[in-house]
């Protein structure tokens, strides 16, 4: 047996909890120094574990790597099992970079005397985060799924704003609607597999025959609105704004940026390989679901007057684009919403962060209440341009690549999809350069007369941020290289290839050469 | 001896043969650091921005430094193609992997050839210059720095734009000029009317970035590759249907980053920029993008005859407007503004010519990139000598005050009017006259449209020159506490240049067809075909309408006395003062439905999506409290009840399976 570097990620976080935890009350500043360790050390067991895994590989075998596997419960057939694919590897090193870029974002938010309960719960966060990524079990996978709502529930209810309570309680119901729905889907699920004591291997629940085409479908919507409810997908996205919006920026990052994305991340590894014919099926009906998220999204963004908000519906948009890349069933759209997954992390992580520190000097989330901040406070308005640039998937920047990836994939399977998605790269605009111009444009206000501008902490959590947006958006291949086997292989079980190109006898080598 | 004279001959022939060999390797050298270009003046922009203040006191030497070695680099580029067969002047230095997903791969290379090195050198000579005139110009702005920065950015990512070997790599430098179009455009942006206009600027470009991100999409639906190799070579074997949306996709693309009609409103606005900005947009990067991009994919376009049609006709609309606007401008940078757009509409047309007429587009281009950035530096210089006024109405004889901006000025006036020998002689007689060429109802109306253009530029470029440098002493409308005077050197000097480039240029490309030679391997030879009217009667009534439209012009503005308020005008004045209600139609048709629609959607989704969920949360509130008297904290009935639960649902599942 190997090292079991998964099941070490994803420990530490949870000692360093329990360790922070136990800091005596004397000691209880100190609770954010151990979690940006704790973090820290997680993040370069990651990058080790990471050098461990040979992309390569990804086509042979289960294509998963770094496996563990354990009895857990047999008599139910639950096993636990690990691993992870390129999809989530690159998954558990989104989540363990942007861990400690959030406990530094959170140095200074949080009262010493709660700082015990803020960062252990954000580490027991980050454990249930990696767990979920590299669940090879479904329903350890559920079990995490659910367990992940507890601490996102303190944080926000915690640690949020005036309308925290409200907030929390929404998140909370919505997501465990959510959370039962798929439940009733897991036993299903296991019902028509092979049972036994590894019965809810997703190895063993791939490539089912299912008794009806009515039972993989049924069992295909438990799951997939559970993912639509945790991603979210409009007409089930209005929890997030709410949350967003009371949520700390750092817990806001960590909500939005990752997540949430297990919403996409179990509609790529679960709902498709599980339910192939069932997701060929719903395809045109979550295409459509997913083009009004981005369109929605989008311009529900440009109506808010709360920093926050407007910041969470424009990831709605964003997560539109991420499922119509996973749902037009083509190796580029989907290889895009993989990176987009990644990418979004990052730029959302830095919007919000930017958000927190303008937030944290001027006490306000209004938008209106801001302006002119270009003069008095230029390197955060260098901040949040950057990072609202890498939103609106500028091209040159590391979100353009995942969401053209995205959109001309989906263009060889359905063009007129790919047109109207289009549409919202002018809403995006909008939406950015709006907000920049009200905010940060202007002559300088008095209110901003002091301020500090970006201190060395907070450029800490913002340039490695917007260095790798931008490193990504010259050179993804890094990324591109991990990903590119999982979904193909990921194409192979749903039994779907991509539309040839309609015009014959090129070779295509990749660019001119 | 003879042995020994035979002996030191091949000596000789092997000295010669390694010098050439050491010579084509000294060229490959310079081809295949060709990224040079791109990287050094994006090196200046990254010290520039994250040096700070460190970096204020010699920042904007180090970005005219680097300008002017991506100009160095690019003229031996040009040097080491000139010396090759014109049909091995194409090359791609491949530089690396980019992207790579699934079937979609695009490698990061740069496509130099004929037309890639013409833009090369009009971008880095002429942004060169504009960097040196920066220098003095911004000389008392706390920012100039940070200024000089976005300088650096907009070369490199116009050098980026014209180089790519790809659309996808095109698509990067393409929006890079957005980016730093936007900045510059907004460098002022404490003015809130600065920064509304910058803004306007990105998003009608983005409104033509959904038309260029189609194309490309097209294309790979269409060829599996977005390479310009790839896609260009195998157009022929393309449906129509295909290639017209593709055209129409680009030319819509075009028309954003071109200020073409429909998407020409951010322009105007565009001159809230420092005035070399304008400059830089107008002439040397940013608004030519579009030609090069129609010029680039003619294959397309040949194939497409509708797409093409809507090009030349897109241009033929622009090139009237743009001069209709420029007629009502008392604003000097506005009247400029929509001469560029009226210029470039001139362009447009002739690449939408096909192999006919986009040599000459890019010999327009040429040409009017030297002119255009020459006015925009003389406008500058006036305004510096002006308090920073842009009224020509508050202007007025200032031939005498600044005699070397009114000579560089003048040359590049006589330019634009087309009079021969000057340069805009060479480049837009040619157009008028491809635009003559073909058959049915075509060459009478876009050569009308041509002409009738060449006679409305001939009177509102006078107009702008007699209202700002003539006119009798009764005309000079200064202000009071107006002090006129030259500008510095560095500002001077920059303009000298290229006046004499508005002088001469023409004549050095256009005598013998040298840059048609030149550019042929790329855009592909024009035939024999003779205009629908003798050249020598094009070109007669060429310069009969130029001749009139100065006379006008010179009656109205140079002779008579200039109001120094703008009288009402007639309606067509008026209407021309308004950019003919290009901003009213925007803002009934998109802007404000899309207010309205945004602040409803808004509505719905606090009270009709979330109310609908939040209703049924409310339901289930209740039930909770109902179900919370079933919760008798005894382990024994959770079980049952779980059990229970258990039971319904495999029930359930095996009912459906069954």
């Amino acid at each position: 047996m190997d090292f079991p570097w998964l099941t070490t990620i994803a420990a530490v976080p949870l000692v360093g909890s329990a360790a922070v935890a136990a800091l005596p009350s004397a000691f209880a500043p100190r609770a954010r120094h151990v979690a940006l360790g704790v973090s820290l050390i997680t993040f370069v067991l990651t990058v080790v574990a990471a050098l461990q895994f040979d992309a390569s590989a990804g086509l042979t075998g289960t294509g998963f790597q770094l496996t563990e596997q354990h009895q857990w419960i047999p008599q139910f057939g639950v096993s636990y099992a690990l691993g992870v694919n390129g999809i989530g590897l690159v998954m558990v090193a989104l989540s363990t970079v942007l861990v400690p870029v959030c406990v530094l974002a959170a140095w200074n938010e949080v009262q010493a005397d709660r700082a015990k309960i803020f960062f252990g719960l954000v580490l027991v966060l980050e454990t249930m985060m990696i767990g979920v990524f590299v669940a090879r079990d479904v329903f350890l996978f559920y079990v995490l799924f659910e367990a992940m709502l507890i601490p996102v529930y303190f944080l926000i209810g915690t640690f949020g704003g005036a309308q925290r309570r409200y907030a929390a309680v929404k998140f909370l119901i919505y997501s465990l609607v959510g959370g039962l729905v798929m439940l009733v889907a897991v036993i299903g699920l296991y019902a028509a597999g092979p049972g036994g004591e590894h019965g809810f291997l997703t190895s063993n629940l791939t490539g089912l025959e299912f008794s009806g085409v009515g039972v993989e479908r049924l069992l295909f919507i438990g799951f997939f609105f559970a993912f639509a409810v945790k991603a979210p997908m409009w007409p089930v996205h209005t929890w997030l704004p709410d949350a967003a919006a009371e949520a700390p920026a750092g817990v806001a990052v960590l909500l939005v940026g990752v997540l949430d994305k297990v919403g996409t991340f179990g509609m790529l590894t679960l709902c498709l390989p599980l339910f192939p014919e069932a997701s060929k099926w719903a395809a045109p009906v979550v295409l459509a679901l997913a083009v009004v998220s981005v369109l929605y999204g989008a311009l529900l963004a440009i109506g808010q007057s709360d920093l926050k908000r407007l910041i969470a519906y424009t990831s709605i948009s964003h997560f539109g684009f991420i499922v119509l890349g996973i749902f037009a069933m083509t190796s580029t759209g989907q290889t895009g919403s993989t990176l987009y997954m990644v990418n979004h992390g990052f730029s959302t992580a830095a919007l919000f962060l930017v958000a927190g520190m303008l937030i944290s000097r001027r006490g306000s989330q209004r938008i209106d209440d801001y302006g002119g901040l270009q003069r008095s406070t230029p390197l955060l308005a260098a901040g949040f341009l950057m990072a609202g640039l890498s939103s609106l998937a500028l091209p040159g920047l590391s979100s353009f690549i995942s969401e053209f990836l995205v959109l001309v994939g989906t263009f060889t399977r359905y063009p007129a999809v790919a047109v109207l998605a289009t549409l919202g790269i002018v809403l995006a605009a909008l939406y950015i350069l709006l907000t920049y111009q009200k905010m940060f444009t202007g002559p300088a206000k008095e209110y901003a007369a002091g301020w500090s501008d970006l201190n060395a902490r907070e450029a800490w959590v913002i340039a490695p941020l917007i260095a790798v947006i931008i490193f990504l958006g010259f050179y993804p291949k890094p990324v591109l290289d991990v990903i590119n086997p999982a979904i193909e292989r990921t194409m192979q079980t749903v039994g779907v290839t991509d539309p040839a190109p309609t015009v014959a006898g090129i070779e295509t080598d990749g660019g001119g050469k | 001896m003879t042995l020994l004279s035979l002996g030191s001959g091949v000596v000789q022939a092997s000295d010669e043969l390694h010098v050439a060999s050491q010579y084509q390797n000294a060229m490959g050298q310079i081809q295949n650091n060709a990224w040079l270009l791109v990287a050094l003046p994006l090196l200046g922009a990254a010290v520039l921005l994250l040096g700070g203040r460190r970096t204020d006191r010699w920042g904007h030497w180090l970005a005219v430094a680097l300008s002017w070695a991506a100009f160095v680099w690019g003229a031996l580029l040009f040097f080491s193609l000139v010396g090759l067969e014109p049909e091995d002047r194409s090359r791609v230095v491949h530089l690396f992997d980019w992207v790579s997903a699934g079937s979609f791969k695009v490698d990061a290379g740069l496509l130099l050839d004929p037309l890639s090195v013409a833009f090369v050198l009009l971008v880095t000579f002429v942004g060169s210059l504009i960097h040196v005139y920066s220098v003095a110009y911004m000389e008392h702005d706390p920012d100039r720095r940070r200024f000089f920065a976005y300088l650096n950015l907009f070369v490199a990512a116009m050098l980026l734009l014209v180089l790519a070997d790809s659309y996808l790599l095109l698509y990067v430098g393409w929006e890079g000029v957005g980016l730093a179009s936007y900045l510059l455009i907004g460098f002022w942006n404490h003015n809130p009317t600065y920064a509304a206009a910058a803004k306007k600027a990105f998003i009608a470009n983005r409104v033509g970035d959904v038309g260029l991100s189609l194309a490309i999409m097209g294309m790979f639906a269409a060829f599996g590759s977005v390479s310009f190799s790839d896609v260009l070579s195998s157009s022929e074997g393309a449906s129509e249907g295909k290639l017209t949306f593709i055209g129409l996709m680009l030319l819509l693309g075009a028309c954003g980053k071109s200020a073409q009609f429909p998407l020409q409103s951010w322009l105007g606005d565009a001159m809230a920029g420092p005035t070399p900005v304008s400059a830089l947009i107008h002439a040397a990067t940013m608004v030519t993008a579009g030609v090069y991009l129609v010029v680039r994919s003619g294959p397309i376009f040949e194939g497409a005859p509708n797409a093409q049609l809507c090009v030349v006709i897109v241009g033929a609309i622009t090139l009237v407007y743009g001069a209709i606007v420029g007629c009502a401008k008392d604003d000097i940078k506005k009247a400029l503004a929509a001469s560029t757009m009226s210029q470039i509409g001139y362009m447009m047309l002739a690449a939408g010519l096909g192999p006919v007429g986009a040599a000459f587009a890019i010999f327009h281009l040429l040409t009017h990139g030297f002119f255009k950035a020459g006015m925009f530096l003389g406008a500058g210089s006036v305004m510096h000598g002006m308090n920073d006024s842009v009224d020509m109405r508050r202007y007025g004889r200032l031939s005498g005050a600044m005699k070397i901006t009114w000579a560089t000025f003048g040359l590049g006036w006589l330019a634009i009017l087309g009079v021969p020998p000057f340069s805009g002689f060479w480049s837009k007689d040619k157009i008028i006259e491809a635009a003559f060429i073909g058959e049915g109802w075509r060459p009478w109306v876009f050569g009308s449209a041509a002409l009738l253009g060449a006679g409305v530029t001939a009177f509102y470029m006078s107009r702008l020159f007699f209202m700002t440098f003539q006119g009798g002493s009764d005309n000079k409308r200064w202000p009071k506490d107006a002090h006129p005077h030259e500008s510095p050197l560095l500002m001077t000097a920059p303009m000298m240049i290229l006046a004499i480039g508005s002088a001469v240029l023409g004549l050095a490309l256009g005598v013998s067809d040298g840059l048609v030679h030149w550019l042929e391997p790329v855009v592909g030879a024009h035939g024999e075909e003779e205009p629908v009217l003798p050249v020598a009667v094009l070109m007669t009534l060429t310069l009969a309408l130029v001749a009139l439209g100065v006379a006008l012009a010179w009656r109205m503005y140079w002779q008579a006395k200039v109001p120094a308020v703008a009288p009402r005008g007639s309606l067509l004045t008026r209407a021309a003062r308004r950019d003919l209600f290009q901003d009213d139609l925007n803002e009934a048709l998109f802007m404000r439905p899309g207010q309205y629609l945004t602040r409803w959607l808004v509505y719905v989704d606090n009270r009709g999506v979330d109310g609908a969920v939040g209703g049924l949360a409310a339901l289930v509130g209740g039930l909770g409290g109902r179900l919370r008297r079933v919760q008798t904290g005894l382990v024994r009935s959770y079980a049952a009840s779980m059990l229970a639960g258990v039971v319904i649902l495999l029930g359930g599942v095996l009912a459906v399976r069954i």
